[in-house]
């Protein structure tokens, strides 16, 4: 088990390349900022949510720019943001490694169990 | 037996499962979808420019908040958009560049002007009428981000084209003058309106491609038509008239027949000579620049608060000289 980890920088994409993609390597700009991503609590009781990333110099601005584009209509109670440099993500390429195994465990399940008819609330 | 990345990547697209940033795909999936986010990302935002142009002038406290939040939402189309672009590898930065060198293209609508108040309620009603129809289907393309921010966006949209509706709606009630300007925003805009489906099938070389890759789900003709079949019923209820003799219910297909789109003009303004291409692009070209000093200022705040901060959090580093 190793490499299971990649750290991803522009939204849902990673700085290794999977493709053998000829787009101009990101040059990253000096002058452009951070990337943020940002996760929505839409009503209290149920978990933050992620909605999308924007840009913001800072999580100042982050939170007001994520208030903005993404809470127009109520949608929210709550808002995270996190620079999207600092989220660490399972690659595409370990799915198998790592979820593949839960697949022939059929015993975790409450469903693989015969019992009885007559056994009761259970 | 080993199939290839391209056959295993056209089955997940056959069993409807959605193409995620980090998983394979061809060079070609991925520069036709970086082209499209980009350019529809790009026509949300130019689109903000036509419409601008009433909010002063909007005929009343009502109309000026609706326009105002409709704008705002325009703008955060284009940042939904942006940002699923930028999942596939290209900066906003660069997508920003290719919009103002002029080798990115925005929607070709966006290039006629807004002549009187009618025009908002026209553009709310017909050319978001034809933008949902393009959109809702893109809720279900293959690329994940870009259908996430589609959904976001089509449930926004339906404000936009019922307020566009109801704009109309209230002018051809009122003076005679307020029902000549309905009809003349409805003439000037509709064959526009029907550009926006883009090329006719047979000279839309991509469209095959798009839609084995279900990028695209109907074809722009397909589209248009049924554009033209939901309009022509719903223009009767404002007692106006499609700028087009040859329209008529046709009763073998069970749609309205419609007449010639003049494609000299679409491509026209495609290639930059509508009436209003070099405006728009100068307005865009202009608040980016004149916008430096304000990102450069963001960034220079940044900087001073998390200098700021991290001597707050290592206090005894700063006492120790003292």
């Amino acid at each position: 088990m190793k490499n299971l980890i990649c750290r991803f920088f522009y939204g849902d994409y990673g700085e290794e390349k999977n493709n053998t993609t000829n787009l101009p390597q990101e040059e990253s700009p000096e002058n452009q900022w951070p990337l943020w991503e940002v996760f929505i609590r839409s009503k209290q009781g149920l978990d933050h949510k992620h909605v999308g990333s924007l840009h913001a110099a800072d999580a100042a601005m982050a939170m007001e720019n994520a208030r903005d584009v993404y809470t127009r209509r109520n949608e929210g109670v709550s808002i995270w943001v996190v620079e999207s440099k600092n989220i660490h993500a399972s690659n595409p390429d370990d799915a198998a490694a790592l979820f593949e195994p839960a697949n022939d465990k059929i015993y975790r399940h409450p469903s693989f169990y015969e019992l009885p008819d007559e056994l009761k609330h259970m | 037996m080993q199939i290839s990345l391209e056959e295993q990547f056209q089955q997940k697209i056959d069993q409807e499962i959605k193409i995620e940033p980090k998983d394979w795909m061809p060079e070609k999936y991925r520069h036709t979808l970086i082209r499209q986010i980009s350019q529809h990302a790009h026509s949300e935002v130019v689109g903000m420019l036509p419409e601008g142009n009433w909010i002063t002038r909007a005929p009343s406290l009502k109309r000026k908040a609706i326009l105002l939040a409709k704008v705002q939402d325009e703008a955060g189309h284009g940042l939904y958009l942006y940002s699923a672009a930028e999942t596939l590898g290209i900066s906003r930065d660069e997508m920003y560049e290719q919009l103002h060198s002029g080798r990115a293209k925005y929607s070709s609508i966006f290039n006629y002007p807004t002549l009187n108040w009618a025009d908002i309620g026209a553009i709310g009603w017909l050319v978001d009428g034809a933008a949902i129809m393009n959109q809702v289907p893109l809720c279900r393309t293959s690329f994940g981000p870009y259908a996430r921010a589609m959904v976001r966006v089509c449930k926004e949209e339906s404000f936009h084209q019922r307020q566009g509706f109801e704009c109309l709606w209230v002018l051809s009630k009122g003076t005679e003058e307020q029902k000549k300007m309905c009809q003349d925003a409805i003439n000037r805009w509709w064959w526009p309106c029907l550009m926006m489906f883009g090329p006719k099938d047979d000279e839309s070389p991509n469209t095959m491609q798009n839609m084995q890759w279900k990028i695209k789900r109907f074809t722009n003709d397909a589209l248009r038509q049924k554009f033209v079949d939901m309009i022509a019923e719903q223009i009767k209820l404002l007692g106006m008239k499609l700028p087009d003799p040859d329209l008529k219910w046709n009763e073998a297909t069970a749609h309205y027949d419609y007449g010639k789109i003049n494609w000299d003009e679409f491509w026209q303004v495609v290639q930059g000579n509508g009436p209003c291409n070099k405006e728009r692009l100068a307005a865009r070209k202009n608040a980016w620049d004149e916008g430096a000093w304000v990102r450069e200022a963001a960034t220079a705040h940044a900087e001073k608060n998390q200098i700021k901060i991290s001597s707050m959090l290592h206090p005894n580093d700063i006492n120790l000289g003292s």
